[in-house]
């Protein structure tokens, strides 16, 4: 550490608490984001007891948000039991979200700044804004702004019944209009993952997301919400047998070549996450557990627009820095917890930091990253398994991440989170 | 439904109807509500035992308006009756004729505590007969009781004065809002331990508790009762009623720890939580526990089993931990039920594990006293929850209405003030006991 990080004080993950991850359109879709986060902020309190407390910020996020959910944060923590003194903040990084929330609040806790602090995310597809096209908002504007009876007539009157037809949103990406999906489709084929990998991987996420739960894991993580108690998505009985007979979902323009199914992505999720953070001092203070350090964070972007870079390749970029920064190797982790946006993602990733040539030529090393001990990766399972609602991703790997390294007593944990826009944030945690 | 006709026999049209119809007319009970006053009226000291100049003291000091004649025509808020140094049957007669003579003056919401002497084996037969008298005779008072008034007794051991700690504080539990649905019943006092609490409204406080089954009904209103008592409460439930749970800790700023009080080392997590959060551990109150109701006939292993494992041998095995971890002047109230006292037709497997609790906290009582605590059980009657809206509309209508001399249910809130006389310090001398919460019932899960 250089002398001037010395007055910098540590930040301490504390402890989690999530809703079980639904899949869309099930069991939460009449549950609105304010309505989940808001759940995951009241099982935190309850959890460490911080009724009545003036936390230094909560900070959240959607990626898929109402207009009205201007201030969604703030609205949910006046409905919890903290004080109403305790400011919150949106903040919105695609499925970064809950990882650049988290990451912020860590920064202005080292600082001194804040004393505690909660971040995390919520996301619904099954509650989804939907709004008026563009050509029926433009006659609406028009009309608002117009003074004499000509000019509403004349503003009406470009009115066209097309207009109607309402815009619901999408996860395809604006610049290239193609969905995640059928991007990663193009870096899977790019790094030559094979299908059996891909099953290999997301078979390995449900076992242990399912093996998690059985030795009681989540009991201090997660808090049932609608009548939900356990990850909807999870299939504790799936086999590759199963997972080979699903039909490709995406890049099925690749033909015979296309590998990636509904089985080895995530389906789309709702839920809601949230970790309380803290000085040592607060940790004391309050008589709370002190998990993990919030060591760093990172966050890198690529060119995916010209096809110069994948685009969900972004933490791989992110993890060269943050290793250099802080002086460790690729090897140096006890657990590894990648984002299982696909199970494709994941291993093309493991494989570019494998790859000498890639980590010469795109992240302008020396020497490949090189590879990692399997074991030590998303051993509770992860987004492929538990769901993916995408700004609540970061704060149930936080959580699950620092319990993990607080159970070993020991070792450091890695946490790679890719997002749209190429973009993706990584972090380093430490065990206390 | 009761709570609906309770409202109607007591208001308006309705309640002229009811009367003149000779409709039963169960009582609105007199609650505790904290800084009420003790009792609705003033206070009538009967007997002339040698412990009565120092009680009346204490009474004074209460701020009642104690009277040590019967006579005039004024309302009474309570009776208390001194019989513990009786020695002969024959000499009930003055003390009970006296009480009766003033039991029409008795406000409603009125109290009667009588305060006697245990019969033993090694009592002279006439001692030992006026002895047991007095349970007769109290329990038959209860019966006669109208307007939600109760009549319950403290039986001091031999030795134990009237103004012992323990048996000043069942007495001002019994002469308090706090025994509305504790009816023809008996306090033992077997010690003059204990330490009465500075503020009677804030009996627990500075206490750590622990409440298990705590997300909903009868737990849900033990947290909220030990709160408001001055405690700190820890509440448990499974995790799949974490949700409830949680609403349960925000709700009493407590914390909320999920947890199957089934797992073997449920006793050891419950402790790590108390003592790293909360730095102590005063207070566990086994709560937790689940009905699965058959006749015998056509019970099978599941439901015999669940009910065994949750209701007593959780309570056992989370015990063994509370004693090796050596918590000094740990306190415990385990619920029992008046079923496995009286019995209750599809509930052999109930009964079983909740007369298994009045087993358990006799021979307990011992090993929890060694660290200065000690160790209780609260035996609801019919009680009003989730629970028992369960039980068949018939069946809950009869327990509900017939079998009380109160007339109607009991509230978790009634059970909750019971548990947290028996969670205080000041109850340090009543060790091993069951104390009913029935309103003088016999039916109830």
């Amino acid at each position: 550490m250089s002398d001037q990080t010395q007055a910098i004080r540590p930040a301490v993950i504390i402890g989690g608490n999530r809703i079980p991850f639904a899949r869309s359109n099930g069991a939460y879709s009449k549950a609105s984001n304010q309505d989940m986060l808001t759940a995951a902020l009241d099982g935190l309190i309850a959890r460490f007891g911080l009724q009545g407390q003036r936390l230094g910020a909560v900070a959240a996020g959607a990626v898929l948000k109402h207009s009205k959910d201007f201030n969604l944060v703030r609205e949910c923590v006046l409905g919890t039991s903290l004080s109403a003194q305790t400011p919150a903040y949106d903040v919105q990084m695609a499925c970064a979200t809950g990882m650049e929330a988290i990451g912020s609040l860590a920064n202005k806790i080292k600082l001194g700044q804040i004393d505690s602090g909660i971040g995390g995310g919520v996301d619904t597809t099954s509650d989804a804004p939907i709004a008026v096209s563009e050509g029926l908002r433009a006659v609406l504007m028009d009309l608002s702004r117009a003074r004499t009876t000509g000019a509403k007539l004349k503003a009406v009157s470009r009115f066209r019944p097309r207009d109607l037809a309402p815009n619901a949103p999408g996860t395809g990406e604006p610049r290239t209009g193609l969905s995640m999906g059928d991007h990663q489709a193009i870096t899977t084929k790019a790094w030559n993952i094979s299908r059996a990998a891909q099953d290999e991987l997301a078979l390995a996420s449900h076992k242990n997301l399912a093996a998690a739960y059985e030795r009681n894991f989540f009991d201090d993580l997660i808090t049932p919400f609608a009548g939900v108690s356990k990850d909807t998505n999870m299939r504790a009985d799936s086999t590759l047998e199963k997972l080979a007979s699903l039909k490709p979902a995406f890049g099925k323009n690749l033909g015979a070549e296309a590998t990636m199914t509904a089985g080895n992505s995530t389906p789309l999720t709702d839920g809601a996450s949230a970790v309380l953070l803290g000085s040592e001092d607060y940790a004391r203070e309050h008589d709370l557990p002190m998990l993990a350090n919030f060591v760093d964070f990172e966050a890198a972007a690529v060119d995916f627009v010209h096809g110069a870079e994948g685009l969900l390749m972004a933490p791989t970029y992110a993890v060269a820095r943050i290793l250099e920064r802080n002086n460790l190797s690729l090897q140096d982790f006890d657990f590894y917890e990648i984002h299982e946006a696909f199970a494709g993602t994941v291993l093309a990733t493991l494989a570019a930091w494998e790859d000498a040539e890639f980590c010469k030529n795109k992240l302008g090393l020396q020497a490949p990253l090189g590879a990692i001990d399997r074991s030590r990766l998303n051993v509770n399972g992860s987004s492929l398994a538990a769901g993916h609602p995408f700004a609540a991703t970061g704060g149930r790997i936080v959580a699950s991440l620092a319990k993990m390294l607080h159970e070993k007593g020991s070792g450091r944990g890695l946490v790679s989170v890719c997002a749209a826009g190429g973009q993706g944030v990584v972090a380093i945690l430490e065990a206390r | 439904m009761a709570d609906k006709y309770l409202e109607l026999v007591n208001s308006g049209f309705t309640k002229k109807l009811a009367k003149s119809l000779g409709a039963p007319r169960p009582a609105i009970l007199r609650r505790y509500a904290p800084g009420a006053p003790l009792l609705p009226g003033p206070l009538l000291l009967l007997g002339n035992s040698s412990a009565a100049q120092d009680l009346a003291d204490t009474l004074l000091g209460w701020g009642l308006d104690v009277r040590r004649h019967a006579s005039g025509e004024s309302r009474l808020g309570g009776i208390i009756l001194l019989l513990d140094e009786l020695a002969d049957p024959a000499e009930l007669s003055e003390p009970m004729l006296a009480a009766g003579a003033a039991l029409r003056r008795l406000a409603p919401g009125g109290r009667v505590v009588c305060l006697s002497r245990p019969a033993l084996e090694t009592d002279a037969p006439a001692v030992a007969a006026v002895r047991q008298g007095i349970d007769g005779t109290v329990r038959s008072m209860g019966r006669e009781m109208r307007g939600g008034a109760t009549a319950n007794g403290i039986v001091l051991a031999e030795g134990i004065p009237a103004t012992a700690p323990s048996a000043l504080a069942a007495l001002h539990f019994l002469l308090s809002g706090r025994s509305a649905y504790v009816d023809g019943q008996f306090i033992a006092v077997d010690s003059a331990d204990g330490t009465l609490p500075e503020d009677f409204d804030r009996p627990l406080a500075g206490k750590v508790a622990v409440v298990t089954g705590a997300a909903r009904g009868i737990g849900a209103a033990i947290a909220q009762t030990l709160h408001r008592d001055g405690a700190t409460v820890v509440v448990v439930d499974v995790p799949a009623a974490g949700d409830a749970l949680a609403r349960v800790a925000n709700r009493v700023s407590g914390t909320a720890l999920q947890l199957d009080v089934t797992r073997p080392d449920a006793g050891e997590k419950i402790i790590e939580h108390a003592v790293s959060r909360h730095g102590a551990l005063d207070i566990v109150i086994h709560n937790a526990g689940i009905t699965r109701d058959k006749l015998l006939a056509n019970m099978d292993a599941a439901r015999w089993d669940s009910v065994i494992a949750v209701n007593i041998s959780s309570q056992l095995a989370m015990n063994e931990a509370f004693l090796a971890a050596q918590l000094p002047g740990l306190r415990i109230v385990s619920l029992a039920s008046t079923s496995g006292i009286a019995g209750n037709r599809g509930q052999t497997n109930y009964a079983a594990s909740k007369g298994g609790v009045i087993g358990m906290v006799r021979a307990s009582a011992a090993a929890f006293a060694a660290n200065g605590g000690g160790i209780n059980a609260v035996a609801p009657g019919f009680i009003e929850t989730d629970m028992t809206a369960k039980i068949p509309l018939a069946t809950r209508a009869v327990a509900r209405m017939l079998m009380p001399s109160l007339m109607q249910g009991g509230l978790p809130l009634d059970v909750a003030e019971a548990i947290g006389l028996l969670a205080s310090d000041a109850a340090a001398g009543i060790n091993g006991r069951t104390l009913r919460v029935c309103g003088q019932s016999l039916v109830g899960a």
